[in-house]
C-alpha cells in the first residue's frame, strides 16, 4: 500500500513542480484530445460498418460487394 | 467500372490521409533519434557525474518532450479515418492491422506513463541507474513502437503471410513471424528509424550551430555537435545500406515502384541510374501509353549501374514501365492485361461463392467453389491478381488502357526519389565535414558551414516526406498491393464531407505545428540552464 502510495505521490509532485513550458505542453495534449475524440471522432469519423450494419456476416457481404464491383 | 468512379472522392480522400500521415511523421523521426541522443548523453553523465553533461541531457530531453507531447495521438486519426474513409479496407485487412495496432496501443500506453514519466519527473527522486534505464527504455519503446506501425504498412506494400477468408471477406494471418519479418517490413523499419536518427542528429547539430553563431553555449554546443555527427554519420551510412536493401526488395515485390523512381520505360540489360535528371513534358509522363517514350529534358546516367543495384550485376535486365504494363515474354513478365483477366476471374469466383453460398448452402457448386479458395494454385494463378479485377472490360483496347491506369505518378515519383537519395548522400557529407572540422577545433568558426547546419534542418525533414511519397504514391494505384486497389477501398460516401475534414485537419495541424515550433523556439533561446537541475525537466 505504501508502495502505491509513493507511486503516486510521485505523479502528484510530479505534475505540480512542472515548469511553464510542461504546462503548455499539457495544454496542447488535453486540447489536441479532446478536438480528436469529442469533434472529429464524434462528428466526422464514424465507422461505418459498425453504424450500418447489425452483424459481421452484413458486413462481410456488403465488402465483397463494395470490391467486387465491375 | 472505372467510368462509374469518383475520382474527386478518391483524390481527396487519398489526400486527407497523406495530410495525416505526413503530419504524423514531422514528429516521429525526432522522438526515435533523440531518445537514443538522451540516453548516450545520459550515460556519460551517470560515468562521469559531471553536471555538464546532465545540463545537456536535460535540454535535449525538454525539446524531446515538447516533440513528442506535439506528436503524441496524431496517428490514431489515420484509425478513424480507416474507418470511416477506408472501410472496405479496413475490413479486408483483417487482424493484420488490428493486432500490430493494439500492440503499439498497448505498448504505448505503459511506455509513456511509466517510463517517460521517470525520466521527466524522476531527477533526483529515484536513484540515478533507475533514471538512466528509463531513459534508456523509453528510447528503446519509442522505436518498438514504432516497428508495429511499419510492419502493417510492410505488409501493404507486400501481403505476406495472410490467407483470404471468402466467408469473412477479411485477410487472416497464417504465420505472424512472415508478417513481422517479411524483407519489406525489415526493411522499411530500419530505414525509417535510422532516418529518425539522422533527423535528431541535423536537428541537434543545427541547434547548436546557433549557439555558436550567438557566441553562447560554447561547450554545451560543442559537445552536443560531437554527439550528434557521430551518431548521425554512423545512421547516414545505415541509412543508405538500408535504402539500397529496400531498392533491392522493391525490385522483387513492387517492380512497377522503381520504374517509376527511374522514370524507366523500356527496360534493358545493363540499366543506367539515373543520379540527375529533369523530366521533360509533364503531359508525356501522365497520359502514358503503349507509345510513350523516355522523355528527359537532361540527365546525368551511370550505365549498368541500376542492373547492379537491382541484381548486383551490371549485365540483368530490369524491367521498365512498358515491359510490366504491357508484358515481356523473353524476361517472363506477365501483361497487365492477363493480370486483369485473372484478377476478373477471382472476383467472378467470389461473388458466384457469395451467391451459392447464400441460395444453397449444402449444393454441390457451393462446395467446388469453396474449394478454389482452399486451392494453392487458383490462390496463386488468380486470387493473387484480385485486385486488378476494376480495370477489367470485355473490350480489349478499353482493357489495354486501363492496364495504363494502373502505372503511378511518374513524375512526383521520380522527382521525390532522387531529392530522398541526394539529401541521403548530402547527410553523410555533412556530418563528415563537421566531424573533422569539430575535432580540429575549427567548426566554431566556420561561420557559413554554421549556416549550412542551421539550413540543413528544413532539409532534413523534405528528406523524409520525399521518402514517404516514394513509398505510398510509387505504389499507387495500390492499397494493399496487387489486392485492393484505392478505387475499390475508398468508402462511397460525400466528396464534400471530406473536403471539410481535410481544410479541419489542415486547420489543427497548422495551428499545432505553430503551437511546437513557438515553445520550441523558446526553450531553444532560453538555453540549457544549470540551475535547472533541482526541478523537475
Amino acid at each position: 500500500m505504501s508502495k502505491l502510495k509513493s507511486i503516486a505521490l510521485f505523479y502528484i509532485n510530479g505534475f505540480r513542480t512542472m515548469p511553464r513550458w510542461a504546462r503548455m505542453v499539457w495544454i496542447i495534449i488535453l486540447v489536441k484530445l479532446f478536438i480528436m475524440f469529442f469533434v472529429l471522432k464524434l462528428f466526422f469519423f464514424p465507422n461505418i460498418l459498425k453504424k450500418n450494419f447489425d452483424t459481421d456476416e452484413e458486413r462481410a457481404n456488403f465488402v465483397i460487394e463494395q470490391i467486387t464491383r465491375n | 467500372m472505372l467510368e462509374n468512379i469518383d475520382f474527386t472522392l478518391i483524390d481527396w480522400s487519398r489526400a486527407q490521409f497523406a495530410l495525416t500521415a505526413m503530419f504524423h511523421w514531422v514528429f516521429v523521426p525526432l522522438t526515435l533519434g533523440l531518445g537514443f541522443m538522451n540516453a548516450f548523453t545520459e550515460t556519460v553523465y551517470y560515468k562521469t557525474g559531471n553536471p555538464e553533461w546532465k545540463k545537456l541531457t536535460k535540454f535535449w530531453m525538454k525539446l524531446f518532450g515538447i516533440n513528442f507531447a506535439c506528436g503524441v495521438a496524431t496517428g490514431l486519426i489515420l484509425e478513424f479515418e480507416f474507418g470511416t474513409n477506408w472501410a472496405a479496407y479496413s475490413w479486408f485487412v483483417g487482424d493484420i492491422f488490428g493486432a500490430p495496432l493494439a500492440i503499439e496501443g498497448i505498448f504505448a500506453f505503459f511506455m509513456e506513463s511509466t517510463f517517460v514519466a521517470v525520466m521527466f519527473f524522476g531527477w533526483d527522486k529515484v536513484s540515478k541507474k533507475f533514471h538512466l534505464a528509463s531513459t534508456w527504455l523509453t528510447a528503446i519503446g519509442a522505436n518498438i513502437s514504432a516497428l508495429w506501425i511499419l510492419v502493417a504498412n510492410g505488409w501493404m506494400q507486400n501481403p505476406v503471410g495472410t490467407a483470404f477468408n471468402p466467408d469473412t471477406a477479411r485477410n487472416e494471418m497464417t504465420n505472424f513471424w512472415d508478417v513481422l519479418l517479411s524483407g519489406t517490413a525489415v526493411n522499411k523499419f530500419i530505414h525509417s528509424t535510422t532516418f529518425g536518427f539522422v533527423l535528431a542528429a541535423v536537428v541537434v547539430i543545427g541547434v547548436s550551430s546557433w549557439y555558436l553563431l550567438k557566441k553562447r553555449e560554447l561547450l554545451f554546443a560543442k559537445r552536443s555537435i560531437v554527439v550528434a555527427a557521430v551518431f548521425g554519420l554512423i545512421s547516414s551510412i545505415a541509412l543508405i545500406v538500408t535504402g539500397d536493401t529496400s531498392a533491392k526488395n522493391v525490385v522483387k515485390t513492387q517492380p512497377m515502384k522503381l520504374a517509376a523512381m527511374e522514370a524507366l520505360y523500356d527496360g534493358s540489360e545493363n540499366a543506367p541510374l539515373v543520379a540527375f535528371g529533369i523530366l521533360g513534358g509533364s503531359e508525356t509522363h501522365k497520359n502514358i501509353n503503349a507509345n510513350s517514350r523516355e522523355n528527359f529534358v537532361f540527365k546525368i546516367e551511370m550505365p549498368g549501374m541500376l542492373s547492379f543495384l537491382a541484381h548486383g550485376d551490371f549485365k540483368t535486365f530490369v524491367a521498365g514501365i512498358k515491359d510490366l504494363v504491357l508484358g515481356n515474354e523473353s524476361q517472363g513478365i506477365m501483361s497487365y492485361s492477363e493480370k486483369i483477366r485473372r484478377g476478373h476471374i477471382a472476383a467472378q469466383t467470389l461473388v458466384a461463392y457469395k451467391d451459392a453460398k447464400l441460395n444453397n448452402p449444402d449444393g454441390e457448386e457451393f462446395r467446388m467453389l469453396k474449394a478454389k479458395f482452399e486451392d494453392e494454385t487458383f490462390m496463386n494463378d488468380y486470387f493473387a491478381y484480385f485486385g486488378y479485377a476494376p480495370y477489367y472490360d470485355e473490350n480489349p483496347d478499353v482493357l489495354q488502357q486501363n492496364a495504363f491506369k494502373l502505372v503511378p505518378p511518374i513524375s512526383l515519383t521520380f522527382y521525390s526519389f532522387h531529392l530522398m537519395v541526394i539529401l541521403g548522400f548530402y547527410f553523410i557529407l555533412f556530418f563528415v565535414v563537421v566531424l573533422v572540422l569539430i575535432f580540429k577545433n575549427k567548426y566554431h568558426n566556420k561561420c557559413w558551414l554554421l549556416w549550412v547546419s542551421l539550413i540543413s534542418i528544413p532539409l532534413v525533414y523534405i528528406g523524409g516526406q520525399a521518402g514517404w511519397i516514394v513509398a505510398e504514391v510509387g505504389r499507387q494505384p495500390w492499397a494493399i498491393q496487387d489486392l485492393l486497389p484505392v478505387v475499390t477501398a475508398v468508402s462511397k460516401i460525400d466528396a464534400s464531407s471530406v473536403m471539410i475534414t481535410f481544410t479541419l485537419f489542415a486547420v489543427v495541424f497548422i495551428a499545432l505545428f505553430i503551437a511546437e515550433i513557438m515553445i520550441l523556439l523558446k526553450q531553444i533561446k532560453t538555453g540549457p540552464k544549470i540551475e535547472e537541475e533541482t526541478s523537475n525537466v
